[in-house]
């Protein structure tokens, strides 16, 4: 959180800029490989989830034991609450896909808190990218697959039960939600919540840091309430990563079934 | 974290500005490490989902055996209940039966014992009575000859006259009687 330690040289409060969201490399400068902070702070989200959950898995039984219950709540969670709610007897094959999306967006959202962390690893749009694009080819794929090309494209795109004139209309912002809006809108809105709230984070820990350490005289009295203001953000911030981790998980569930069912 | 934050705050400081649009346009190395990491995780839930699963599939089972085989006990139970009530009524209808029975044997026995001896009771009064009419007229018997012949002394005595005529006596004797029996009759329902 004392990010703006560094500048303390030349004195006054540095705003939070989205430079913070370009860190330098640590590995393979220049190259497609380029390893940063923020790679860095993924691949540790990724190693704690995988490691939480094999160990739940490994230690499984059938009466479960306190670990295991938790790991089985939050996959019930993703598999009852979100896929069969929304899918319905579909929903055993997408279940890997929703778990896969929700426990990960959730580990790589909570690093925005997480201290040394201190940024979440969806703030960089290349992972949300990445998980909206397979959700995208997984329901047009599914659609497809049931209803043949044309047959989805039928469906999806001249919904029935409405007048044959109104398709001038529809058709086109059908062709946009299912082509472009839904992967677009789905990477956007997770990583902006997250820049958002880090951006959030930094202001209101960066001017405690200016308050307390270089104002002078009342003004030091600001710094209570800054850090009143990035305390509540922060358990904000934990509301939001669990909120836009659902979210995210909840529409790929509610576009998949949008692809696979028969009405609309 | 300190290093590194100074060293993302040099970056920054050093390159200057970095435009908001690159904040929405993925850089190489943020796709491949983020394939890699979202790999890696998709990997692991399908191989430990299906654990889940089977656990899941095979508590269910177990749950579900479990109540099957308290539903068979139940049944089993109840089964034996129906059967121990029966055979309870049926004991019981037997014990009623029995005793009635018993009832009505007794009635019987009770019965019969009453007329046997209503009979005995009455053949014995029915002795009795022959006896002391037997007696009763023995002694009739036995008193009028007595009566007779002392009557037969007094009156000699008193007349003075010896009636020595057998026939005449007992004629004189039998006429006195008959008239005597007579008068007692006549006079016995008064008398008594």
């Amino acid at each position: 959180m004392t990010l703006f330690a560094a500048t303390g040289e030349d004195g006054g409060f540095h705003p939070p800029s989205i430079a913070e969201f370009f860190p330098s490399a640590i590995f393979f400068e220049g190259t497609a490989f380029e390893f940063n902070r923020i790679m860095l702070v993924r691949v540790v989200a990724a190693a704690v989830l995988i490691a939480l959950f094999v160990l739940a898995a490994r230690k499984a039984k059938l009466v479960p034991g306190r670990g295991q219950n938790i790991a089985e709540m939050g996959l019930d969670f993703v598999r009852v609450s979100i896929a069969e709610e929304i899918l319905g007897h579909n929903a055993r094959r997408y279940v890997p896909l929703l778990t896969t999306l929700f426990f990960a967006i959730l580990a790589f959202n909570i690093t925005g808190i997480i201290p040394f962390l201190n940024i979440a690893g969806t703030s960089l749009i290349g992972l949300p990218i990445l998980m909206a694009l397979w959700v995208y080819v997984v329901y047009l794929a599914s659609g497809i697959q049931k209803f043949g090309l044309f047959g989805y494209l039928k469906t999806n795109l001249f919904p029935p039960g409405v007048p044959w004139f109104l398709y001038v209309l529809i058709t086109p912002i059908e062709i946009l939600q299912v082509f472009v809006f839904r992967p677009v809108t789905l990477a956007l809105r997770l990583t902006a919540n997250m820049i958002a709230g880090h951006l959030l984070l930094v202001l209101c820990f960066g001017a405690t840091h200016f308050f307390f350490f270089e104002a002078t005289g009342a003004l030091k009295a600001m710094g209570v309430v800054s850090l009143a203001a990035g305390f509540g953000f922060t358990l904000f911030e934990i509301l939001v990563a669990v909120l836009q981790a659902y979210v995210f998980t909840l529409l790929a569930a509610v576009y998949i079934s949008m692809a696979v069912e028969e009405e609309h | 974290m300190s290093a590194l934050d100074a060293a993302g705050v040099t970056l920054a400081a050093t390159e200057g500005e970095v435009e908001g649009i690159n904040l929405f346009i993925p850089a190489a190395y943020d796709i491949i490490w983020s394939a890699v990491v979202l790999a890696v995780i998709a990997l692991m839930f399908k191989m430990i989902l299906p654990k889940f699963t089977a656990i899941l599939d095979e508590r269910t089972a177990k749950i579900e055996g479990g109540l099957h085989k308290a539903e068979a006990a139940q049944a089993e139970a109840d089964a034996v209940l129906a059967e121990y009530k029966a055979q309870l009524t049926e004991a019981r209808t037997e014990a009623a039966r029995i005793r009635e029975e018993a009832r009505t044997e007794a009635g019987q026995i009770v019965a019969e014992a009453r007329t046997k001896a209503s009979e005995e009771s009455a053949r014995i009064l029915e002795t009795a009575q022959r006896q002391i009419e037997a007696e009763r007229q023995q002694a009739a018997t036995s008193l009028k000859n007595d009566v007779g012949t002392l009557a037969t002394q007094l009156a000699s005595k008193i007349v003075g006259e010896s009636l020595e005529d057998a026939a005449r006596q007992s004629r004189v004797v039998d006429r006195f009687l008959d008239e005597l029996e007579a008068s007692s009759m006549t006079t016995a329902p008064k008398g008594k």
